[in-house]
């Protein structure tokens, strides 16, 4: 396959998982108990992304020893917990991860 | 408000997101001209496909060799997540003209389903879906010329920055509020504990949504727990 029919298919299927559920689900189809599982949407997704990037390296192996990530990422939790600012929460999370790898 | 103000909104509500999106383009510019993609090729992936995350793996496994087939359907394992998104923002949507809900389905990305599905849930104007398009464009707008910038940059940036790191923190960022919560902290651990050990184990990089949807049952279970002990 070429490179453009491989980023065209990639397209297409990007969009059809955006579009179809907006294009198929009527208002009607919602309730209380179905907004309240969907409100759980991001706790359910952002972890799957974020967890293998702070714990798993490139070449895709478990990494907890000597991996300044972690730290770096708790901090930003806490930071984000008390401020409760998107801003705040990535920068004290990029500053502490520098100041791990270039500092300590 | 007019259509104007509530997709100005969206634009300023969404601008914070923005910062990690910056990095997050070059690295994909420099990686992808770096993997052996012409600048052209870099650039229609962007607008094309227009996804951080799918565009990584495509490099990813397209570096390591994997086949078409592959990469295709991972891409697919990776974008399922937005079979939720619709699902969550179709009902602010549906009144609407076929038209629109091609245009927005476009910008339904990560940042912009994260801020204004606080919106639309706090907001009954019927323009109110003007918000995503504004958080979409903007994010639109800073993917294209970040990923411009990254193919134009190449190997000036220095990897050593660890510049990666950012993306994991943009979702972290966006969980701020939830820690606050103990379901979604149970959800939140159950979650990521399952994609980090399914990582290697689950075909197709498809332990994104297998992560996702063990956490959607666990808030199932928990939520009726809470309601009979009430």
């Amino acid at each position: 396959m070429s490179n453009w029919a491989l980023i065209l298919y990639c397209g297409l299927i990007t969009y059809l998982t955006r579009f179809s559920m907006i294009a198929l689900i009527k208002k009607e189809m919602f309730n209380d108990r179905i907004r309240e599982i969907l409100s759980f949407v991001p706790s359910a997704i952002f972890p799957a992304i974020i967890f293998p990037a702070i714990f798993i390296n490139e070449k895709g192996l478990f990494e907890i020893d000597d991996n300044p990530k972690i730290l770096a990422a708790i901090i930003a939790m806490i930071i984000g917990i008390l401020s409760r600012s998107i801003i705040a929460t990535i920068f004290s999370g990029l500053a502490s991860y520098w100041f791990l790898i270039f500092v300590v | 408000m007019n259509n104007f103000k509530v997709f100005l909104k969206g634009i300023i509500d969404v601008s914070p997101l923005m910062i990690p999106v910056v990095p997050f383009g070059l690295i994909f510019g420099v990686l992808a001209i770096d993997i052996g993609f012409s600048p052209v090729e870099t650039m229609a992936m962007s607008l094309i496909i227009f996804g951080g995350a799918s565009q990584i793996v495509l490099l990813q496994l397209f570096s390591g060799g994997a086949s078409s087939l592959v990469i295709i359907s991972s891409v697919g394992a990776v974008n399922s997540r937005h079979l939720l998104y619709g699902a969550v923002v179709s009902e602010h949507l549906s009144d609407l003209k076929l038209i629109w809900k091609i245009i927005i389905s476009y910008f339904l990305i990560d940042q912009a389903f994260a801020i204004s599905n606080n919106y639309l849930k706090k907001n009954k104007n019927s323009n109110r879906y003007f918000h995503l398009v504004g958080g979409g464009a903007t994010c639109w707008l800073i993917w294209q010329s970040t990923t411009f910038l990254g193919i134009m940059l190449g190997a000036a940036i220095p990897e050593k920055l660890g510049l990666s790191f950012a993306v994991p923190l943009t979702f972290l960022a966006l969980l701020v509020n939830d820690f606050r919560k103990l379901i979604n902290v149970i959800v939140i651990t159950i979650s990521g504990l399952v994609a980090t050990l399914g990582y290697n184990y689950i075909p197709f990089k498809a332990y994104v949504i297998v992560a996702a949807v063990a956490g959607l049952i666990t808030a199932m279970i928990l939520t009726i727990k809470i309601k009979k002990n009430e």
